[in-house]
């Protein structure tokens, strides 16, 4: 693949050389002369000076028949603009945003990048899922799916603890995909047995993770 | 009409009192305090906002979701292009302009539906009237636009000019 990285930070950087490591072709775009020569000197020919939200730039270094457009300067604005120039001018197929205010990541798809990543809302579950009251962990979402990957710690006095899922009930916008148990993975299926401290991984819709919570979590509606 | 300017540098705040001057409702948004001070003691202190205009929060306090119009002069390009695309497609603002320096940015931007004016273009433009049409610049509308006095509204007629 021909991938195209504007940004040349700590993020940019890291991205370009496992990228490289991959066997994809691949050129860094960064604004800042020095930081280009420095990034030269590790990466070697593939870093080009220059302004990644400007389409003089982009067309420059052939947006044209790039497969990806990864957007990961510290800016979201500016994360914003390479994408948008990248579809629109360049008809880029694939663009991915790095979004450091959590809010902007709706707006983001709605305007068309292909993928956000909020580093924020990484950080934020993860904390969460330290938190020992946090039965029910947020790990992915899945935007355009309207889908979202959660984690769920059967609780001891859980009311599904001890049931087999078939008797759950539950719809198809809360399916079960794995139960982990003492470090040994189990594909579910109706007559496994849910047990207290399970970690369940389910792919729900808003409407079946609502769901989940009630008959796991014994959560009110 | 009520109007939410994203910028209080030099073009936000004439526009400002401009706006002001012919009885809108306006409202001004910078990330500096310090910037007011351009709008004149008599600007009310209410109708000033300091936050960060790409910040949905910032905007709502502004007062976006009844707003008639968003208007985006920051000296950024992508600050402006971002907070306008949350005024038109979080807030719904009927008519959302702004201000983008790159010739080339305005026109991908142009054609996605987004209103805005390039003072590059416009300022080269008026350069290249001032300097190659001497003989027609007391009459040409941009001559008038340069030297600070109204925009005409309707295309300016030669016999009467200086009237003006």
């Amino acid at each position: 693949m021909y991938i195209l990285i504007g940004g040349g930070g700590q993020v940019g950087y890291y991205l370009a050389k496992g990228l490289l490591q991959q066997g994809h072709e691949v050129l860094l775009l960064e604004k800042d002369g020095r930081r280009v020569r420095q990034l030269t000197e590790e990466l070697g020919p593939v870093v080009f000076k220059g302004d990644a939200c400007e389409a003089r730039v982009l067309a420059e270094v052939g947006c044209d028949r790039a497969d990806l457009v990864i957007a990961v300067t510290g800016e979201d604005e500016d994360n914003l603009v390479i994408c948008q120039v990248a579809k629109a001018r360049f008809h880029v197929n694939r663009t991915v945003a790095r979004v450091n205010n959590p809010r902007n990541d709706d707006l983001f798809s709605k305007l068309g990048i292909d993928v956000t990543v909020s580093p924020t809302r990484s950080i934020q579950h993860i904390i969460e899922a330290e938190i020992p009251h946090h039965n029910l962990v947020p790990l992915m979402t899945l935007t355009k799916a309207g889908l979202s990957l959660v984690e769920l710690t059967i609780p001891p006095d859980s009311p599904a603890a001890g049931r087999e899922l078939r008797t759950m009930n539950l719809p198809s916008s809360a399916n079960v995909a794995l139960v982990v148990r003492g470090g040994e993975n189990i594909t579910p299926s109706g007559d496994t047995i849910v047990q207290p401290e399970d970690r369940i991984f389910a792919l729900v819709t808003e409407a079946g993770e609502a769901a989940l919570r009630q008959t796991i979590l014994g959560e009110e509606e | 009409m009520k109007l939410v300017i994203l910028g209080c540098g030099r073009v936000g705040a004439t526009l400002a009192q401009l706006l002001i001057a012919e009885n809108h409702d306006v409202t001004i948004i910078d990330q500096n305090g310090d910037a007011f001070s351009r709008l004149g003691q008599d600007f009310p202190q209410e109708k000033t906002v300091i936050g960060d205009g790409t910040d949905e929060d910032v905007l709502r306090r502004a007062g976006l979701p009844s707003a008639d119009a968003f208007v985006a002069v920051t000296n950024g390009d992508n600050r402006n292009i971002l907070a306008s695309q949350i005024a038109q497609h979080t807030f719904g603002v009927p008519k959302v302009m702004c201000r983008i320096y790159d010739p080339i940015r305005q026109e991908t931007y142009n054609a996605m539906g987004l209103d805005s004016i390039c003072p590059t273009i416009v300022g080269a433009k008026l350069f290249r009237d001032a300097l190659l049409n001497p003989v027609t610049r007391q009459t040409s509308p941009t001559h008038s636009l340069a030297q600070g006095t109204s925009v005409p509204l309707t295309r300016m007629d030669p016999s009467r000019a200086g009237s003006n």
